[in-house]
C-alpha cells in the first residue's frame, strides 16, 4: 500500500503566517524574519495520478487560493534556500483527528474508494537572520516547542516528518490483579502513588478493609474505579471533610455548613434543582425553566492550552445536556500569568502565558462557536500567581419546558452510550486533577489531555432534546473525569448495572478493560432507556449522524458489575463504592485579617489624569474586545445585551441579557459574574462577600429582579493540607454563605479545584491566589426593560447610588502606584440589598437611561466606562463626598453604581430612593470630556487607554 | 397558503432556528429538514417552494468553509437541487450556507455553454478573513442587484451580525468580475453606517472581501447567497443600540421579499 504526501500552501496571502510571525516575535525570535505555514496530509491507498490530481483538486484545495504537490513516500528531501528551514508536526498516534477522518469519508463519497488512511499536520518554512549553521537547528526546535507543537499532542522534526498511523494492534483483555489485602502502611501509600490515584491512607485502608471483607484482591479496573470515584474532582472530599480550627470550632462538611445550608434556609420557590443535578435549574417564566453550570478545566489546560479549554467547553455543555436542557449560552472567566514575562522567568515545564492565553482562547472560540452556542459574558484576569496555573472556568446556561428531566433508571433499562468513540484520551483526568503539578506532568499525564469535537457534541444535543420530547430515556448524564466509571456508576449507584465492554465502539484496539472503563474521551452521554424505546433512539441518532452503543443493563443487584467478553473485570458494592470513602479530618488556620483604617497617608501629588489612564489601560480592566469578538455572541438571535455595547460597542457591558428562543413572551436571563482575587489574598471573608454582591450587582444594573437571583459557586485554592490554605478556603466559604443570606440569593450548583499548585524543579511551591468565582443568573419577564451602561443623552443627571466607602486595600490602584498596599479589603453594607430593591424599582418604571457598577478601578474608571460607552462627558461634581479625591476616584468599594436620569424623572427617582444612599455626582455634558475637579480627559484618549488595539 | 421553506440541516448546521424564526416572521411555514432524511427519501426538495442553507459549521469547517457540504450537495442532489434552481424557487444561502453554495457551483451559477451542466470549479471563493481571525461584529450593508428576488426593491440598508472566519469574497485572477455587473449579481455590499461605500476599510468591510461583496446571486437572480446573518436582526431588541434608541428590524424585509416571490409562484 502507497503512502502519498500532499503540501497544501496559499499561492499570495495565507493570515496564519502573519499570526505566527508576530507570536514568535513576542516569544522573543526576533531574528525569525519569515514563517510560512502550510498544510500537510499524508495518505494511503492504493491511487493512480489522476486519482491524487483530482484529490488534491476536489479535496484538498481551495483552488481559487491554494495549490498542492504531492509525492509518493519516501520521497527525496525538498530542497531548501539558504537561511532557511522546514518544521513538520504532525498529531500523535491517538490524538483525535477529525480531519483525517473527513478525507476519509469525504474520498469515499467522491468516489476515490482506494483511499485507506489519512493523517494531517502542518509545515512551516522558516526563514531565520544570523544563524550559524551549527545553531540553526538549535532555534528551530526551540521555537517548534515554544510555539509551533506541544510534545504533549505533536510531533515535529527539524526537516521532512513521516506519517504516523496508529499500529494495529491486537485487542487486549489482560487484567490485572493488584494485591492490597496484606499491604503495609507505606506499600498502601506507595501503590496510592504508583497508580497516581491521590488517595490518601485512610482511604487505602477502607479499601483495604474491603477487600479483606469481601475476602479477595481488586482488579486494577475495579481500584481505578475506587479512585476515580473518591477523587477530590469526583468526591469533593476537602468539602466534606471534618475540619478542625485554630480557634477551636469544628466544621462538619464546608459544602452542608455553608452552601447547601445558605440555600434551605433561602427556600426560594423558584428554584427547581440545586446541588444535585449535573446544572442547578431555575424557573424562567412559569412554563420553562433555565439551567446554569460552571467547570473548571485547569489542569488539562496548563498542559495542552488548546484542547484543555476546548474540552472544558464541551464538559459544561454536556452538564446542561445532562438535565435534558438546550444549551443558550457560554460563560468563560480566564486566569492567566502576566502576558509579558520572559523564558527565564518561568518554572520549568511551565507554558509562556502568552501561549496559554493564546490556546485557550482559541479552544473557547473553536468550541463554543462550531457547536453554535453564544459565548456572551466573561472576564480574564492576569496575576503572576496564574503562571503555572492558569484557571479555566467554562459555564453554560440551557433551557428546557418545566419538569421534563427525568432522573431514574428502573430495573431492565439499556445502559445506552451516546456520541463519540473511546479511546485512550483523558485516562485518570478525575486524580490527575486532584495533583499537584510538576515538571513531568505533561509528560506523564499527556495521556490526560482530550481534544474536542463540537460537531459531534451537536449531534447530541440535536438527539437529547427530541429524545426528551419523546419521552424515550429514564435518567441521562454525562461522561465526564472518570469516563464510564463515574458516569454509569453515578448513575446505577441506587440501582446496580451490568456492563459488557466489548460492546464499546473504540477509536483503536488495543485497550486494555479498564483504559476502556476509565478513557475521558469527549462527547459521550449515558442514558437509561427501556428496551422497547432503543430502536426509536437509534433512528434519531441515524438522523443526526450520532453513534448509539448498548452497553449493557440496569440490574437492580446493587453491585456494579463490568465485563470484558464475558469475563467479570469489576464487581464492586454500590454502598462501599459511593459511600465507603471515610471522611477526611482537616486542619485549618485562619489567619487574622488585616485590620481596618490603617490607612497610609495620601500623597498628594498623584496625577489623577494618569492614573486614570493608566488604570484604564491595565490588563485587567482594559478592553477585552479583541477576545470577545473571535467568540460568536449573537449565534441563536437571543442576545439582547451584548457583552459590548454603546455608540461605537466598544464599552463593557456589566451583564449580558439572553431572550432564548421558546421563552414565553418577553421573558429572559441576565449573567454575569463576580470575581476579585487581589481582594481573596488579603481577606478572604471579604473577598466572598466582595464578589457575591459584585455577581448581584452586575445582574441588577442590567434591570434582573434583585428577588429571582441564582448564584453559583466556583472555588479555585492551593493545596488543602496546607492548614493556612485551607483557613483561608473555609472563610471564604463562611462569606459565601452569609453574602447569600444578605441578599437572598441561592446557590445553586458549585464546584470546587483544588491543588491549584505547581512545584518548581527548584523545589518552591507556586500556588494561586485564592480564587472565587461567583457565577450569576436572574430572571427577566421583560427583557425590553433592560438597561446599559453607556451614557445616553447630554443634560441628563448622574446620581451614585449605594453606600460609598472606598478604600485601597486590593484595589488596582494600589496595583498601578505600588501605594496603600496594607489596607483593608472593603466591606459590604447591610443596606446593600434594599439599594439593589430600589434600583429595580426605578428601572421597571423607566428612570434609568444608563447605569454601571462600580468595580476595579472606582468611580473614575466606572464613570470613564460610561463616557467611552456614549461619547459623552460627565462634569463630575466631587465636593459632595466627604473624602480625599484619590480616595474618592479609584478607591474601591462594594455595593455602588452610577446611574443617569434625565430631568423630567429626577423627582420620582429622588423619591425611590428617599431614606438610601444616594449622591448626586454630576452632569452628563456634549463636550465628550470627562471632569473632575481641575483635571479634564477627553474621552477619546479614555477611549484610546481602554482599546489597546486601536 | 404560506411557502413552505425546506431549512437544510446539514452535521454542523446552528442557525436552522434563528433562520426558521426570520422565516416564520417573515409569513413562510420553514420546517428543519435532516440532510440524511432527503438522502434516505424520507423527504423530497419538490415539497417545498424555498431552500434555506443557514449558518453553522458543517463538517466543523475541516478541509475550508462549506466545502464538505458542497461535495454532498453535487454527490446526492445535484439534480434535485438544480431542478429547484431551474424552477425560479427562492434560494438563499447564509454564511456557511453561503460558503456551501459557492464551492459547490451553484453560486456564482455559470452554466458550461451550450449546456445545462454546471461549472462546479468556480473561480470566485470565500476565503479567510484579511484579519486572520473569525470575528463577530454587527455591519451594514447595502441591498444592490435588483434582479435578486431576494434584493430587489428594499429601500432600507440592514444592519446585522456577521460570525465567520472564511468570508473573504475573492475570485481567480484571470475572473472577469465585470461579468457580475453586467449580469446584477452583486447583491450586497458592506457599507459604512452613514451609507458610503465601505472601500475595502476594515471593519466597515470586516473581512477583505474584493468590491466589499457581502452577497451574490445567480444570473437568474432566485439564488441568494450572503455572508452576514439577516436572521439575526428581525427583532428590535437585537440591535446593538436598541437601548439608545435604535428601533428597527431591518433583516426582515429580506425575507419578506423571499417570501413574497415564493407566494406568487
Amino acid at each position: 500500500m502507497s503512502i502519498y504526501r500532499f503540501v497544501v500552501h496559499f499561492t499570495n496571502f495565507d493570515p496564519r503566517s502573519a499570526r505566527y510571525l508576530s507570536d514568535a516575535h513576542a516569544l522573543g525570535f526576533h531574528n525569525l524574519q519569515r514563517i510560512k505555514c502550510q498544510d500537510l496530509y499524508f495518505i494511503e491507498g492504493q491511487l493512480s495520478q489522476k486519482e491524487l490530481q483530482q484529490l488534491a483538486l476536489k479535496l484538498l484545495t481551495d483552488p481559487v487560493t491554494q495549490s498542492a504537490s504531492w509525492a509518493e513516500l519516501p520521497a527525496p528531501p525538498s530542497a531548501l534556500e539558504p537561511g532557511t528551514a522546514i518544521v513538520e508536526v504532525s498529531l500523535r498516534p491517538g490524538v483525535t483527528d477529525p480531519v483525517a477522518h473527513e478525507i476519509i469519508r469525504a474520498a469515499h463519497e467522491l468516489g476515490f474508494g482506494g483511499v485507506r488512511r489519512a493523517a494531517t499536520g502542518q509545515r512551516f518554512l522558516l526563514t531565520l537572520d544570523n544563524e550559524s549553521a551549527s545553531t540553526f537547528i538549535d532555534s528551530a526546535n526551540k521555537l517548534a516547542a515554544q510555539l509551533l507543537a506541544n510534545p504533549v499532542i505533536h510531533c515535529w522534526v527539524v526537516g521532512e516528518i513521516a506519517p504516523s498511523f496508529l499500529q494495529e494492534m491486537e485487542s487486549s483483555g489482560a487484567v490485572e490483579i493488584i494485591s492490597i489485602c496484606n499491604l503495609t502502611d507505606e506499600e498502601l501509600l506507595a501503590l496510592s502513588k504508583d497508580r497516581r490515584a491521590a488517595l490518601d491512607l485512610a482511604e487505602m485502608k477502607a479499601i483495604q478493609s474491603y477487600c479483606v471483607k469481601e475476602n479477595r484482591e481488586l482488579t486494577d479496573a475495579e481500584f481505578e474505579t475506587i479512585a476515580q470515584t473518591w477523587s477530590e474532582h469526583c468526591g469533593h472530599k476537602t468539602f466534606k471533610a471534618k475540619i478542625e480550627l485554630n480557634d477551636g470550632r469544628e466544621i462538619n462538611s464546608i459544602l452542608k455548613t455553608y452552601l447547601k445550608s445558605a440555600t434551605d434556609e433561602i427556600n426560594a420557590p423558584w428554584v427547581l434543582s440545586a446541588f444535585v443535578d449535573n446544572a442547578g435549574i431555575i424557573d424562567l417564566d412559569g412554563e420553562n425553566e433555565v439551567s446554569f453550570k460552571v467547570e473548571t478545566h485547569n489542569h488539562p489546560s496548563a498542559i495542552e492550552p488548546f484542547g484543555g479549554a476546548n474540552t472544558g467547553v464541551g464538559g459544561v455543555i454536556r452538564d446542561v445536556l445532562g438535565v435534558s436542557h438546550k444549551p443558550i449560552a457560554n460563560t468563560d472567566i480566564l486566569c492567566f500569568g502576566p502576558q509579558n514575562v520572559t523564558f527565564d522567568q518561568l518554572p520549568q515545564g511551565v507554558l509562556h502565558p502568552r501561549r496559554v492565553m493564546s490556546g485557550v482562547v482559541a479552544g473557547v472560540q473553536d468550541y463554543g462557536n462550531k457547536i453554535g452556542i453564544p459565548t456572551v459574558n466573561g472576564a480574564i484576569l492576569f496575576d503572576e500567581g496564574y503562571t503555572a496555573n492558569p484557571l479555566v472556568f467554562c459555564g453554560c446556561v440551557g433551557i428546557a419546558p418545566k419538569g421534563l428531566h427525568v432522573r431514574s433508571p428502573q430495573k431492565g433499562d439499556r445502559v445506552i452510550v451516546l456520541g463519540g468513540q473511546t479511546g485512550r484520551d483523558g485516562l485518570r483526568g478525575a486524580t490527575f486533577s486532584s495533583m499537584t503539578m510538576d515538571a513531568q506532568t505533561g509528560e506523564v499525564a499527556g495521556a490526560s489531555v482530550q481534544i474536542g469535537d463540537p460537531i459531534t457534541e451537536k449531534g447530541l444535543i440535536d438527539v437529547i432534546v427530541r429524545a426528551r420530547d419523546l419521552k424515550l430515556y429514564h435518567a441521562i448524564t454525562d461522561c465526564g473525569a472518570g469516563g464510564f466509571s463515574s458516569a454509569i456508576g453515578e448513575m446505577s449507584s441506587a440501582i446496580g448495572a451490568d456492563i459488557e465492554l466489548q460492546n464499546v465502539h473504540l477509536k483503536y484496539a488495543g485497550l486494555a478493560p479498564w483504559e476502556i472503563w476509565l478513557s475521558e474521551a469527549q462527547e459521550r452521554m449515558v442514558l437509561a432507556v427501556a428496551p422497547e424505546h432503543v430502536a426509536a433512539l437509534q433512528e434519531l441518532c441515524d438522523t443526526y449522524d450520532t453513534q448509539l452503543t448498548d452497553v449493557g443493563e440496569f440490574t437492580g443487584t446493587h453491585r456494579l458489575v463490568v465485563r470484558y467478553a464475558g469475563k467479570v473485570v469489576v464487581d464492586l458494592e454500590n454502598d462501599f463504592l459511593h459511600d465507603g470513602i471515610p471522611q477526611r479530618q482537616l486542619k485549618a488556620v485562619i489567619r487574622d485579617r488585616v485590620i481596618d483604617n490603617q490607612e497610609d497617608p495620601l500623597i498628594s501629588n498623584y496625577q489623577l489624569p494618569n492614573i486614570l489612564l493608566q488604570l484604564l489601560s491595565h490588563p485587567n480592566i482594559a478592553s477585552k474586545a479583541s477576545v470577545i469578538r473571535i467568540y460568536d455572541h449573537e449565534v441563536q438571535g437571543g442576545t439582547v445585551i451584548k457583552p459590548l455595547t454603546g455608540v461605537e460597542a466598544d464599552a463593557p457591558s456589566d451583564a449580558s441579557v439572553i431572550h432564548p428562543l421558546g421563552a414565553k413572551g418577553l421573558a429572559g436571563v441576565a449573567i454575569a459574574n463576580g470575581v476579585n482575587p487581589e481582594y481573596g489574598k488579603r481577606d478572604a471573608y471579604r473577598m466572598a462577600f466582595a464578589v457575591v454582591d459584585e455577581a448581584v450587582r452586575n445582574l441588577v444594573a442590567v434591570g434582573a429582579d434583585p428577588e429571582r437571583i441564582a448564584i453559583l459557586d466556583n472555588f479555585c485554592w492551593g493545596d488543602p493540607l496546607c492548614p493556612e490554605t485551607l483557613g483561608s478556603l473555609v472563610e471564604a466559604a463562611r462569606g459565601c454563605h452569609d453574602a447569600a443570606l444578605l441578599y437572598r440569593t441561592p446557590f445553586i450548583s458549585g464546584k470546587d479545584s483544588l491543588n491549584n499548585e505547581y512545584m518548581g524543579a527548584d523545589g518552591q511551591r507556586h500556588a494561586i491566589p485564592p480564587t472565587l468565582l461567583i457565577s450569576s443568573i436572574g430572571v427577566m419577564q421583560d427583557i425590553t426593560e433592560a438597561v446599559t451602561m453607556d451614557l445616553k443623552e447630554a443634560g441628563n443627571e448622574l446620581y451614585l447610588v449605594g453606600k460609598f466607602a472606598p478604600t485601597f486595600g486590593g484595589s488596582h490602584f494600589s496595583l498601578v502606584t505600588s501605594q496603600h498596599k496594607n489596607e483593608s479589603v472593603p466591606d459590604v453594607n447591610r443596606i446593600t440589598p434594599q439599594v439593589y430593591k430600589a434600583l429595580h424599582q426605578a428601572i421597571k418604571a423607566k428612570l434609568i437611561r444608563s447605569s454601571h457598577d462600580l468595580s476595579e478601578g472606582g468611580l473614575a474608571v466606572a464613570a470613564a466606562e460610561m463616557c467611552i460607552g456614549g461619547r459623552l462627558g460627565i462634569d463630575l461634581t466631587l465636593d459632595r463626598v466627604p473624602l480625599q479625591t484619590p480616595l474618592s476616584l479609584f478607591g474601591e468599594t462594594t455595593g455602588c453604581l452610577l446611574v443617569e436620569i434625565a430631568p423630567a424623572n429626577i423627582a420620582a427617582f429622588e423619591l425611590i430612593f428617599k431614606d438610601l444612599p444616594l449622591i448626586k455626582i454630576g452632569q452628563v455634558t456634549s463636550d465628550s470630556i470627562l471632569k473632575f475637579g481641575d483635571d479634564a480627559i477627553l474621552v477619546g484618549s479614555l477611549a484610546n487607554a481602554f482599546n489597546p488595539s486601536s | 397558503m404560506k411557502p413552505k421553506a425546506l431549512i437544510l440541516q446539514a452535521h454542523g448546521t446552528n442557525r436552522d432556528y434563528d433562520a426558521a424564526e426570520a422565516l416564520t416572521l417573515a409569513g413562510a411555514d420553514p420546517e428543519g429538514v435532516p440532510l440524511n432524511h432527503l438522502r434516505s427519501g424520507k423527504k423530497h426538495f419538490g415539497d417545498y417552494q424555498m431552500l434555506v442553507l443557514p449558518g453553522g459549521f458543517s463538517y466543523a469547517d475541516a478541509l475550508g468553509a462549506g466545502k464538505l457540504l458542497a461535495i454532498d450537495l453535487n454527490t446526492y442532489f445535484v439534480n434535485e437541487i438544480d431542478q429547484f434552481v431551474s424552477a425560479g424557487k427562492p434560494v438563499i444561502g447564509i454564511c456557511n450556507g453561503f460558503q456551501a453554495l459557492v464551492k459547490s457551483g451553484i453560486l456564482p451559477g455559470e452554466r458550461l455553454e451550450n449546456s445545462k451542466q454546471r461549472v462546479v470549479h468556480s473561480a470566485v471563493t470565500l476565503t479567510f478573513n484579511s484579519q486572520g481571525h473569525f470575528e463577530c461584529r454587527w455591519v451594514t450593508i447595502m441591498p444592490v442587484s435588483q434582479k435578486c428576488i431576494w434584493t430587489k426593491n428594499l429601500s432600507e440598508n440592514i444592519t446585522c451580525p456577521i460570525a465567520h472566519g472564511e468570508g473573504n469574497f475573492q475570485t481567480a485572477e484571470l475572473f472577469p468580475l465585470s461579468s457580475f455587473f453586467k449580469q446584477d449579481q452583486i447583491a450586497l455590499t458592506y457599507i459604512h453606517t452613514d451609507g458610503s461605500p465601505a472601500d475595502g476599510e476594515y471593519p466597515a468591510n470586516p473581512n477583505g472581501s474584493v468590491f466589499d461583496i457581502a452577497g451574490i446571486c445567480n444570473p437568474q437572480g432566485n439564488v441568494l447567497g450572503l455572508m452576514p446573518h439577516p436572521e439575526n436582526h428581525i427583532h428590535p431588541f437585537q440591535h446593538p443600540n436598541w437601548t439608545r434608541g435604535a428601533n428597527h428590524h431591518s433583516g426582515l424585509a429580506l425575507f419578506q421579499n423571499g417570501v413574497k416571490y415564493a407566494s406568487n409562484l
